[in-house]
């Protein structure tokens, strides 16, 4: 679990737009590569990003081979209510990571 | 002096090396397939249909000189109130010569600010192009070129 960064404000006032910052540890290993055998070594990135805040998804992405290494996403947010947003990564290879962090919003 | 000398010295082989590494990037035709201004445009035709894609109101906020094409640090923002009857649905990002045409798909379903921020990998110099998708089903794009010394996605590993 500690392969994932979160960073979210713990407190906002309503209505304030919330920056959320994410970053996951992971290879992203594009499958367009080759050793030097020649021998092309298989893809392996996380293809989808969510967070959902209370249950609702308020973000979603594809991820491609472009993404560099160690997957940065950041994206906005209104801060409406207290409660729980909740990250999740899907990739190749069965890989599935989660985070969760909680905000107070007064 | 001497330490004075060093760093010259040291700073002048980086740049000739630099200089080399650009003068030999034109040449290398090792490279598996590669996305090409075609098939970008093919990609983009599968996310707008047969929409218009009319330019402006995006942003896209990336170094035009890259040093290391392995992470270039990428922002995309659109100008939207982002009120419930006028936003962004969606932003997506293409390029022109990586392997593959496409490099994200982002939805805002719920955004404060139509506004995202990655990392992505640059195969070579080339051109990149955002697209917003609005709720009102009109589509926006913007691009920017990139010119990248050291690429990534195609050198070896051991």
């Amino acid at each position: 679990m500690a392969s994932a960064l979160i960073n979210v404000p713990k407190k906002a006032k309503r209505g304030d737009i919330i920056e959320i910052k994410t970053l996951m540890s992971h290879i992203m290993e594009t499958g367009f590569r080759h050793t030097a055998a020649g021998k092309l070594i298989p893809r392996d990135i996380v293809t989808s990003f969510t967070c959902r805040f209370n249950g609702a998804e308020i973000f979603r992405a594809d991820l491609f081979p472009a993404i560099a290494a160690n997957p940065f996403v950041s994206f906005f947010t209104v801060a409406t209510e207290s409660g729980r947003f909740d990250f999740e990564w899907i990739g190749d290879n069965g890989f599935t990571e989660t985070a969760s962090a909680t905000i107070a919003v007064e | 002096m001497r330490k004075r000398l060093a760093p010259t010295r040291r700073r002048f082989l980086g740049l000739a090396g630099s200089a080399a590494t650009i003068s030999v990037i034109p040449g290398v035709s090792l490279r598996p397939a590669e996305a090409t201004p075609e098939t970008m445009a093919a990609a983009i035709r599968t996310v707008v249909g047969g929409a218009v894609v009319q330019t402006g109101k995006v942003k896209l906020d990336i170094p035009p000189l890259v040093e290391n094409g392995n992470t270039v640090p990428m922002t995309v923002s659109v100008a939207s109130p982002m009120s419930a009857d006028d936003y962004v649905k969606s932003i997506h990002v293409f390029n022109e010569k990586n392997p593959q045409p496409n490099m994200g798909n982002f939805y805002l379903p719920k955004a404060g600010r139509a506004q995202i921020s990655t990392r992505v990998r640059l195969a070579d110099s080339q051109k990149i192009i955002a697209i917003a998708r609005l709720s009102d089903g009109s589509f926006w794009s913007v691009s920017a070129d990139v010119v990248v010394t050291l690429a990534a996605c195609t050198e070896e590993v051991m």
